[in-house]
This record gives structure tokens, sequence and C-alpha cells, in this order.
């Protein structure tokens, strides 16, 4: 699970800035140490540090890159993709259908007719498989491949008015 | 670049920066008063209906980031006098519309009903579908109006200053320093960083001000369509610019008083000047990764906005987190409220950048965004970050930084439960739980329950701080 691994990620390099900075605090107070030499090892490690951040984000960002979310949007639809129509409204989901078998690729295309509203589609489990803005005069494509039976909920993810958060349908995965 | 001299501080200026900072110390206390009822409504521990949760939510989003702009500027302006010559009647005159507004928006909200988020995400202004009108959303969005004006003015006073005594805005950011091979010592730290706030904020608010009279129009006009995807643009482009200027300008307190504290120079080299200038673009050019999920936007821009959120983040960690660390390491500092304050606000910054960055990838937005991770992430920074700053700033003013027993504890309160805080919303977006929702499912509840428990805490740990400050003005710094 995606979610998962982004928040052990966070918690690790939030945890490593927060040792840097609890290491500073406490020496921080003792005895003065004279700030030329000082400020010159700290040069020489900042220099590392400036590289070592460059060259891991190069790469995280090629790697994250490869494959992007835009491609049904731009008409590169999967050939045994279903293709479902999405329409937000305040506050309720016109969906064109809603029984789905195990293994479908489906591409919901995603608008709406008042507001912005955002459709999150939420596996079983209640966690978020996929989302996109539904905005009034775009169509965007959301390609979402239901892995296992039970049931999709879709909710709004863009806040959209009074019953924002009842805007909520599902979807039926069967075996 | 040592410290600077501290010139004269009395009079009118003298009271105009105790009225920024008191205000300030007084909203930020009152809005975290609304966000404890947003969590605990979301707790299910208080039966707020969900137009006035909603309405709670619109004046808490509206008045952090607009209090937030108003103590940053403060802040700002307190050290800027020192170096160029700034009016004093425009800083009253910023306050004027921007208490103008304030009436406006709160008229707006609990009047006119308005509860369309400070984004103002058009068209929801125009569509309450009963629960607010024209009267309510026009009041809303020309106090926002008014509030940009009053802060156009006092950038508009920082370029004339600035200009007036550094000739060119290119040389207030150290450009023959930093690309002409000039040897003459660099602008101070608060003239660059004022250069750069200028700059970006009144690129910001002039792409606010069009947003806002455009969907202004559209309110009593509706035949005149404007478009969603652009207004979106213009409205992420002023409010990410808005709201992440408020650290660049509450930094220069951490810039002129760490030196102060350590008796060791915050250097203006080349390295710090191509940091400013550099997030002078980059703060600007961010704001696409607001719009990932746009998907009709053009693919390079939303790769831009990826790979602004990377670069954004090394002239805080690479140059003001590290700057803040070196300065202070084996110094002798003297941890008084305000040495806390500050040392803790550059932790909060930079630890707060962590999860911006993770959720301006592409990938990690499909699942992340618009769940309580975003919050997540700008709460870490605002509490930790900003906020922490300006109460450091406002120890240091007050002239009352000595600590004392409820000042420990509520430091150590403060800095506890504002990380938990924030853990709180970052644990509740790695679970899909989505931000914005006045009603939540019941496997959802609990997280908030835990999370209204340590909100108050949060608050009654300002509360301390502001108390502090509003006791102790005329103990007030006159320099």
């Amino acid at each position: 699970m995606i979610q998962g691994a982004v928040f052990l990620v966070s918690a690790i390099l939030m945890l490593v800035v927060a040792a840097t900075f609890i290491f500073v605090a406490l020496n921080a107070s003792k005895k003065a140490v004279a700030y030329p030499p000082l400020l010159e090892k700290s040069y020489s490690m900042r220099a590392k540090f400036f590289w070592v951040l460059s060259i891991a984000g190069i790469l995280i960002l090629v790697v994250t890159t490869l494959d992007l979310p835009y491609a049904a949007t731009r008409g590169d639809v999967p050939g045994n993709a279903k293709l479902v129509d999405v329409d937000g409204r305040q506050w309720f989901w016109n969906i064109s259908q809603t029984e789905f078998e195990k293994g479908d690729v489906v591409v919901f295309s995603v608008t709406a007719s008042d507001v912005t509203h955002g459709l999150g589609i939420y596996g079983p489990n209640l966690r978020m498989l996929n989302q996109t803005q539904a905005m009034p005069g775009y169509s965007n494509a959301l390609e979402v491949t239901f892995g296992e039976p039970g049931e999709y909920k879709l909710m709004c993810m863009e806040y959209c008015g009074l019953a924002h958060h009842a805007m909520v349908t599902a979807v039926t995965v069967s075996e | 670049m040592t410290t600077s001299t501290p010139s004269p501080l009395t009079g009118s200026a003298r009271a105009g920066i105790l009225t920024y900072m008191g205000i300030s110390a007084l909203v930020y206390v009152l809005m975290m008063s609304l966000g404890l009822v947003m969590r605990l409504t979301q707790a299910t521990w208080l039966d707020l209906p969900p137009n006035l949760f909603y309405e709670v939510m619109t004046a808490h989003g509206a008045g952090m980031v607009g209090i937030s702009g108003l103590a940053g500027s403060g802040v700002i302006w307190y050290f800027l006098r020192r170096y160029v010559d700034l009016s004093t009647g425009i800083l009253w005159a910023n306050l004027t519309f921007f208490l103008t507004g304030v009436v406006l928006i709160l008229g707006g909200i609990f009047l006119g009903g308005y509860a369309g988020g400070w984004t103002f995400l058009f068209p929801l202004p125009a569509k309450g579908l009963g629960a607010w009108g024209v009267p309510g959303a026009a009041s809303f969005l020309i106090g926002l109006l008014l509030i940009g004006v009053g802060f156009l003015l006092l950038y508009l006073d920082f370029a004339r200053a600035i200009i007036a005594k550094y000739g060119s805005l290119g040389n207030s950011l150290g450009w023959p320093q930093l690309f002409g091979g000039s040897t003459d010592e660099s602008p101070p730290a608060a003239v660059i960083a004022a250069t750069m706030v200028l700059i970006v904020n009144i690129a910001g608010i002039l792409a606010g001000a069009v947003v806002l009279v455009l969907i202004l129009v559209n309110l009593f006009m509706p035949e005149f369509a404007l478009d969603p995807l652009l207004t979106k643009n213009l409205t992420y482009f002023f409010g990410h610019v808005f709201i992440n200027a408020t650290i660049y300008q509450a930094v220069v307190a951490v810039y002129e008083i760490l030196p102060e504290y350590t008796k060791r120079p915050w250097k203006v080299n080349k390295v710090f000047l191509a940091a400013w200038t550099a997030s002078t673009v980059m703060v600007m050019a961010v704001y696409p990764h607001h719009l990932l999920l746009d998907f009709a936007m053009p693919t390079w821009a939303l790769v831009m906005g990826q790979i602004f959120s990377y670069l954004g983040g090394f002239p805080i960690l690479v140059v003001t987190g590290w700057g803040a660390l070196t300065i202070v390491h084996r110094s002798g500092i003297e941890w008084d409220m305000a040495a806390r304050l500050l040392f803790l606000s550059i932790f909060g910054w930079c630890v707060g950048v962590v999860p911006a960055v993770i959720d301006g990838t592409i990938a990690v937005n499909q699942v992340m965004h618009n769940t309580m991770w975003v919050p997540g992430h700008f709460h870490m920074y605002l509490i930790v970050g900003l906020v922490a700053m300006l109460f450091g700033f406002m120890y240091y003013l007050s002239n009352q930084s000595k600590r004392t027993g409820i000042d420990k504890v509520a430091f150590w309160l403060y800095l506890v439960a504002g990380v938990a805080f924030s853990f709180g919303f970052l644990t509740s977006g790695m679970n899909s739980i989505p931000r914005r929702w006045a009603v939540h499912l019941p496997e959802w509840v609990s997280f908030s329950q835990s999370s209204s428990a340590i909100a108050a805490v949060v608050a009654l740990a300002a509360l301390v701080f502001a108390l502090r400050f509003l006791t102790s003005l005329k103990h007030a710094r006159t320099t």
C-alpha cells in the first residue's frame, strides 16, 4: 500500500531532521568554540549534503515521472478498459455503470456540472486507490483496476459546499 | 553581514509594530480555537451543524492566512526599517485596510452565511445553493480584495524604499555580488528577504485581485462566464505565494536575532544570495503542484510542479536550516524563550518540508492530495515553524525573554503537542481520510478525538505565549 510506504519514508526523514536539531540543541549551550573553523567544516559538510540531496532528488524524480497518470486523458486508453462516465453535482454523483467484475480495468471520464468536485475512489478497506478533479467544462480520465471484489466508495475530495461530506456513493465489484 | 545596528523605534512606528503583533497574538489563539471546534465536531464531541462547521472552516482558513500575512509583514517591517526609510503611514494604512477587510469577511461568513472556503474556488462562491447568496459571497470577496490592497501598498512602499537606497531590486538581491563579481559588501539579509517577498507578493496579490474581481463580476452578472481552470490557476498562484511568503518574511527574525544571541555573524555569501534569488523564482513557479489532479493541465506544467516542489526544499534545508544549525552549534547560547522558539521554528520549517515535498510527487499526490496529509504538512510548518517564529519574535520584542516556569511548561507543551497534532493529520492522511469534511465516517472518528485533545493543548500553550506578550507591551523594545 503506497500510503503506508509514504508515511514510513516521511517519518524516517523527519526523524533524521529531528535528530540533527536535537544534537545541535544539546550541544549549543556548551562552551563556545571558535566560529571560523566551525564554519569551514560546516560548509564542507553542507556541500556533501547538497550533492546527496541533489542526486537523490534527480533519481526519485526520474523514477516517479516514468509513469504519469495523465495518459488516458490524452487519449491513450487501454484496449481492454471499460469506459464509465461520471458527473459530479452538488451533492451527488451520476455514474453510467455501477456493477463491475474483479479484474476490470475501468477508465472513468470525470466531469462536473456545477462546481469543482474531486472524485476519490476508495477500496473495500477504505484506502484511496486513485483520484482526480471533476471540473465543469473539463473531462479527466481516471484509470482504476478493481483487483478484489467488494464495495468501492466514490467520495468527493474537493470542497463543494454544505453537503460535501455526504457526496458519497458506491460501486460493486463481484467475483 | 553582522548584526544590524538597532535604530530608534518610537512613537507611531513602535505603536504600529506592537499593534500588528498584538492583534496577531490574539487572532492566532482565536483561530486555533476555531480549529479545535472543527476537530471536536469531527470527533462527534461537539454537535455543530454542517453549515456552521463550514463557516468556521472558512473563517479559520482565511483568518490564519490573513493573520500570518500581517504578522510576517510586521516582523520584516521591524527589521527592514533599520536599513531603509519605510513609511509609517503606509504601515498604518495596511492595518486599516486589513481590519476593514476582516469586518467584511466576518460579516460575509457569519451574517451572510458564506462558507465557500478561503480558496473561493470558482464557481463555488456563486453556488451556495441557499446556504449563502450574493451578499455573503460578495462581502467575503471584497474583504479579501481590501486586504490585498493594503498589502500591495505595503510592498510597494518596501520597493520604493529599497530602490531609493540600493538603486534597483537586482542590487538589493545582491546580484552584483552573485553574478557580477562585485566585492562590495552584500545587502543585509533583511533587505534581500524583503526584496524577494515584495516581488513574489506583488505578483501574487495582483493575480489574486484579478481573480477576485472576475468572480465578483460573475457574481452580479452570471452571464459573464469564466474558465474554472484558469481561475483555479490564478487562485492557487495567489494563495500559494501569499501563504508561503509569510515565513520568508518572519525568518528575518532568525537571521537578525540568532546572531545577537550567539555573537556570530549570519554570513550573506554567494550561496545565501543564490538561495534567495532561486526562492524568488521557485515560490512563484511551484504553484502547479496544487493542480496535479487537474489532468487537463499541460503535462509539462504538472511535471514542473513536481520539479519545483523538490527544488523549493533546497534553500530551506541547505541554506536557512543548515545556517541556523551552524550558528547555534557550540555557541554558548543562552536558551531563553526567544532563542528556543526561533530555533524550534527552523526545525518546524525543515521538518514540514518533508511531507510537502513528498506530496508534491505526482504518484504520491494521486492518493494523498486532499486527504488530511495536506493539512498535516502545513500545520507542521505553520504551528511548529511560522507561529513559533512569530512568538519567538514577540518574546524578543517585548524584552521578556527570560524564562519563567510557566513559559518553560508552555514551550514544551507547544513543541510536543504541535508535532503530535500535525502527526495526527499525517496519520489520518495515511488512512485516506479526506480533508474539509464536517462529518466523518465512524471508522475515522477516533483520529479526530485524539487530535482534539492535542489541539486543546496547542491552543493553551499559544494562549500563554500571547498573554505574556500582551501583558508586557510597556516593556517592549524602543530600538
